[in-house]
């Protein structure tokens, strides 16, 4: 019995200690001082100053549209990708299939340092383009395995059943494939959504001079001298991460109750 | 081979065929440039001369360089070694948990892991800032007597990596955990075993998957997140992510940098080839 | 017998290194019922999905209507599948699923209406077209995966141990229906199953595979009382295998020597005297008494056991071999260790391939 208290006790701590940093920066968003250790009164004039920040606007448009781009472009290849290399059996299969796992394997910055050298290479001018490439790269691994994973619990007979009633295995993808695999198409094109919004490290590399996302201008404002506008931000994008942890967690609750 | 020539092939193949494409293009292409570009030299001003070299090479090897290549190693051990013992006790705790517990925990779990790294850094250096909240806490308590100036310091860096990655060690010792058959544990006790020996014996050892996967997966991140040393260790802590950063964006010495990363690919490559072998797994334990 | 519907010309597969079927020719006839019996492993599973286009022969070919369809894929094969699990689509309706594959024919909506109602109503499904598979207990999910497939008029309809996953009081129930659906569609079944009693009760032909080869085919009389080898004879009969001497032949019946001791045969013409012959009689038929007699073997009851409303007894002849003897009722005149005599009626032995199959066991 005192050992179940400790270990909720142990769990308990970490979690307070996870959600401090979060939490200071939801209090000091709302300090009117813009030094951080000193409590000047509460004061939504960060708020505003981040309603009136065009260039803070165009990055966050920015890494929305990038996380859009990138996610469906993820979720086309990967998708395919997986149904498809579980229909054939190619020697290069098992090649690819490490191949493109590498970008979530290796480090980040080698990522960026390739795709930067690379994109020099062939002469592709940095800017979205560049950034939806390289993010369309680390997010098909997310898609990917997700699908791979949901197909390798599926009824394989429910594709061949599909095909002996007369469908041709394109039919078979949209009919049955699609429609059983669709939340963990989801679920992976959720995830590398986020995965492309939080990201700086390859960003940073494949950007160019006039697109600006997010993370990179959080990045740059940390280090060159912050204002409190940034806690502001942050406590606005942790309210939308709140809304959305907690619609996937009740649809993932009522998913599994109809099962 | 018959039959795949005859159906099969086309629309399997069409299939994938995106995938494959970009794999190529976009992740092998670039792999073998960087390769490439590794035994290139650099030019003048500006660019890369096509002249092939190992000088890149032999550069890592000057103390200066390698000194960087131990301290990203000792700093990725010290971060993995504290996730351990952090994250596994957390991990297998949860495990233990009623299941509306595990749901309200992973929830909770979730929220930070989702929030951006950087946002939360950011509220590390509200923290450790000269002043802020932990000096005025321990002054407050009559622990320190005067500002401990953590920011920009080692062990703030440590505390960030740690925080950051912590969450990757807790998933994947946990799915580890919930997976596993607690009547073993038990029969291990009923079999006369103490408490200690049956967690060191059966326990920890059926776990090891989860335990060894998120080592992987934290110990590789460990040695390229060079922002988390950049925005809490100021310039004082030097990892070979932030020096192939440097390398690129302000030397601008590619073909360096390029060598640089082809060492760091191959120290990687090779901390999964050995959880490979160690584990024969071929997917990483609550990787997602 | 009708027109011939489906034909197979020595059809061979492997799986990696292991030949599961070797060279499989058949002609089967419209309107028949026709049931592949084997054990699994057998490869009557991997006919079926060469019927149906699912895998591929490495050899032979396969017409279907006198159309070689080797090489047609899956979908353009008139023929329909009912599986093992049934392979319903669980994120369809059971209308959704019985149309589906009248809509990919893109058959009008009302038609497809038509066919589907009445074929749910063929099935004694009415009312249950909105329900999820989720929703159906098994035998239900059963008649929609049959409804599924029937609703496209195929020219044959296979069935891979469509009842294996339902209890035994609903199997007899289905086995009648399946048997009342096949007469009132006069569309060809073939059905696959490694239980010989359901093999006997619907089919109008059965095709005994075992180890890649048909090993019979036949009716269910034919199969049960004429088994043509020893594997047959044990698998649809639980019949015990003797092998002796053939010594004499008269009016009908062939003495066999087997040891020191003498029985009788039917002459079937298979054998002459003096070669060696390989005799299958059933368990049934075995009468033991304890008087001695000119034909018979002399034994020992070794074990005796009761199940099913029949005596089982095992018996071991002179030379160590076992022979399972049963028949109704437990009345026993004799007790463990007794010594026994066995004998038979001349017509209820077989002759049978002399091929010896190691390792048969019978299903019950």
């Amino acid at each position: 019995m005192r050992r179940i208290a400790f270990s909720k006790l142990y769990i308990g701590l970490v979690l307070v200690i996870m959600y401090l940093p979060i939490l200071l920066i939801v209090i000091y968003s709302f300090n009117e001082s813009k030094i951080s250790s000193v409590w000047g009164g509460f004061s939504l004039k960060w708020y505003e100053m981040l309603r009136t920040d065009r260039a803070m606007h165009e990055a966050i448009k920015n890494s929305l549209i990038l996380g859009a781009l990138s996610c469906c472009a993820a979720a086309i290849v990967g998708t395919l990708g997986a149904v498809g290399m579980s229909r054939i059996k190619l020697r290069t299969k098992g090649a690819v299939e490490y191949l493109s796992m590498l970008p979530i394997m290796i480090p980040e910055i080698i990522l960026g340092m390739i795709f930067m050298t690379f994109f020099a290479l062939v002469g592709l001018p940095f800017g979205m383009t560049t950034l939806v490439i390289a993010h369309t790269a680390f997010c098909i691994p997310y898609v990917y395995m997700m699908v791979k994973a949901r197909l390798a619990g599926m009824d394989a007979s429910l594709m061949e059943a599909a095909r002996d009633l007369g469908a041709s295995p394109w039919r078979v993808f949209f009919d049955v494939t699609l429609p059983l695999i669709a939340p963990a198409v989801m679920s992976g094109m959720l995830l590398s959504f986020a995965m492309s919004l939080d990201d700086v490290v390859i960003s940073i590399f494949v950007t160019g001079a006039e697109t600006n996302t997010l993370p990179i201008k959080i990045y740059t404002q940390m280090k060159t001298g912050l204002t409190p506008e940034i806690n502001a931000l942050c406590t606005i994008m942790l309210g939308v991460t709140l809304i959305i942890v907690t619609l996937s967690g009740i649809l993932g609750g009522r998913k599994k109750g109809d099962a | 081979m018959r039959r795949s020539n005859r159906r099969g092939i086309p629309h399997g193949f069409l299939m994938s065929l995106p995938m494959y494409l970009f794999t190529l293009f976009f992740v092998l292409a670039p792999l073998c440039y960087m390769v490439i570009l590794s035994f290139l030299t650099r030019a003048e001003v500006w660019g890369v001369v096509h002249e092939v070299t190992l000088d890149n090479y032999r550069n890592i090897l000057t103390p200066v360089y390698l000194k960087t290549f131990y301290e990203s190693l000792k700093l990725a051990v010290i971060c993995v070694v504290l996730i351990i013992l952090t994250g596994y006790p957390f991990g297998y705790f949860m495990a233990k948990l009623s299941s509306t517990w595990k749901r309200r925990v992973s929830m909770l779990l979730m929220i930070p892991f989702w929030t951006s790294a950087l946002i939360r850094m950011y509220g590390w250096i509200i923290i450790f800032r000269s002043n802020g909240i932990l000096d005025k806490l321990l002054m407050g308590l009559h622990i320190t007597k005067e500002p401990l100036k953590l920011l920009y310091t080692y062990p703030a860096v440590v505390v960030g990596m740690v925080y950051a990655l912590v969450p990757f060690m807790i998933f994947a010792v946990y799915s580890s955990a919930e997976k596993m058959d607690w009547s073993l544990v038990e029969a291990a006790r009923d079999l006369g075993a103490s408490p200690a020996k049956a967690f060191f014996t059966v326990t920890l050892r059926l776990t090891m998957p989860g335990l060894l996967s998120g080592v992987v997966l934290t110990f590789i991140p460990s040695m390229g997140l060079f922002f988390i040393a950049d925005i809490l260790g100021g310039n004082k802590v030097v990892l070979v992510g932030s020096l192939i950063q440097e390398q690129l964006m302000k030397a601008r010495n590619w073909p360096f940098a390029a060598a640089l990363s082809v060492v760091l690919m191959i120290l990687t490559s090779l901390i999964i080839w050995l959880y490979r072998r160690v584990t024969k797994v071929r997917d990483l334990e609550g990787f997602y | 017998m009708g027109q011939s519907i489906l034909t197979l010309q020595g059809i061979e597969k492997s799986f990696e290194e292991t030949k599961v079927l070797k060279g499989i020719s058949l002609e089967i006839g419209e309107g028949e019922f026709i049931t592949f019996l084997g054990p699994s492993g057998c490869g009557k599973t991997t006919t079926l999905r060469i019927i149906s286009g699912l895998e591929q022969p490495d050899a032979g070919r396969v017409f279907l209507a006198g159309e070689d369809v080797t090489e047609l894929a899956p979908e353009k094969r008139d023929v329909n599948t009912v599986f093992q699990n049934y392979a319903l689509f669980p994120h369809m309706n059971v209308y959704d699923n019985v149309a589906y594959g009248l809509k990919i024919r893109k058959t009008p909506k009302l038609e497809i209406r038509d066919r589907v109602m009445n074929v749910l109503a063929m099935v004694q499904l009415s009312g249950y077209e909105k329900r999820m598979p989720a929703q159906l207990s098994g035998g239900q999910r059963q008649r929609v995966a049959i409804a599924r497939a029937i609703v496209n008029k195929p020219k044959v309809l296979l069935l891979d141990e469509p009842l294996g996953a339902l209890d035994l009081q609903l199997r007899r129930q289905m086995q009648v229906e399946l048997k009342r659906l096949q007469r009132k569609l006069g569309i060809t079944f073939l059905y696959i199953t490694h239980d010989q009693e359901e093999a006997i009760n619907m089919s109008s032909r059965i095709v005994v595979m075992h180890d890649g080869v048909l090993e019979q085919v036949g009716t269910p009389d034919e199969v049960y009382y004429h088994p043509r080898t020893s594997y047959v004879a044990q698998f649809v009969g639980n019949a015990n295998i003797l092998t002796g001497k053939v010594v004499e032949r008269r009016e009908g019946v062939l003495s066999v020597q087997i040891g020191q001791e003498m029985v009788c045969v039917l002459d079937d013409g298979s054998a002459s005297v003096g070669e060696m012959a390989v005799i299958a009689v059933r368990s049934e038929h075995i009468l033991v008494t304890k008087e001695r007699a000119s034909l018979g073997l002399a034994a020992l009851v070794k074990e005796k056991s009761f199940a099913g409303g029949m005596l089982r007894m095992t018996l071991v002849l002179k030379d160590g071999k076992a022979l399972i003897a049963s028949r109704h009722g437990i009345d026993a005149d004799c007790e463990e260790g007794d010594p026994v005599f066995c004998c038979w009626e001349p017509e209820q032995a077989v002759l049978v391939d002399g091929r010896e199959q190691e390792g048969v066991t019978a299903q019950k």
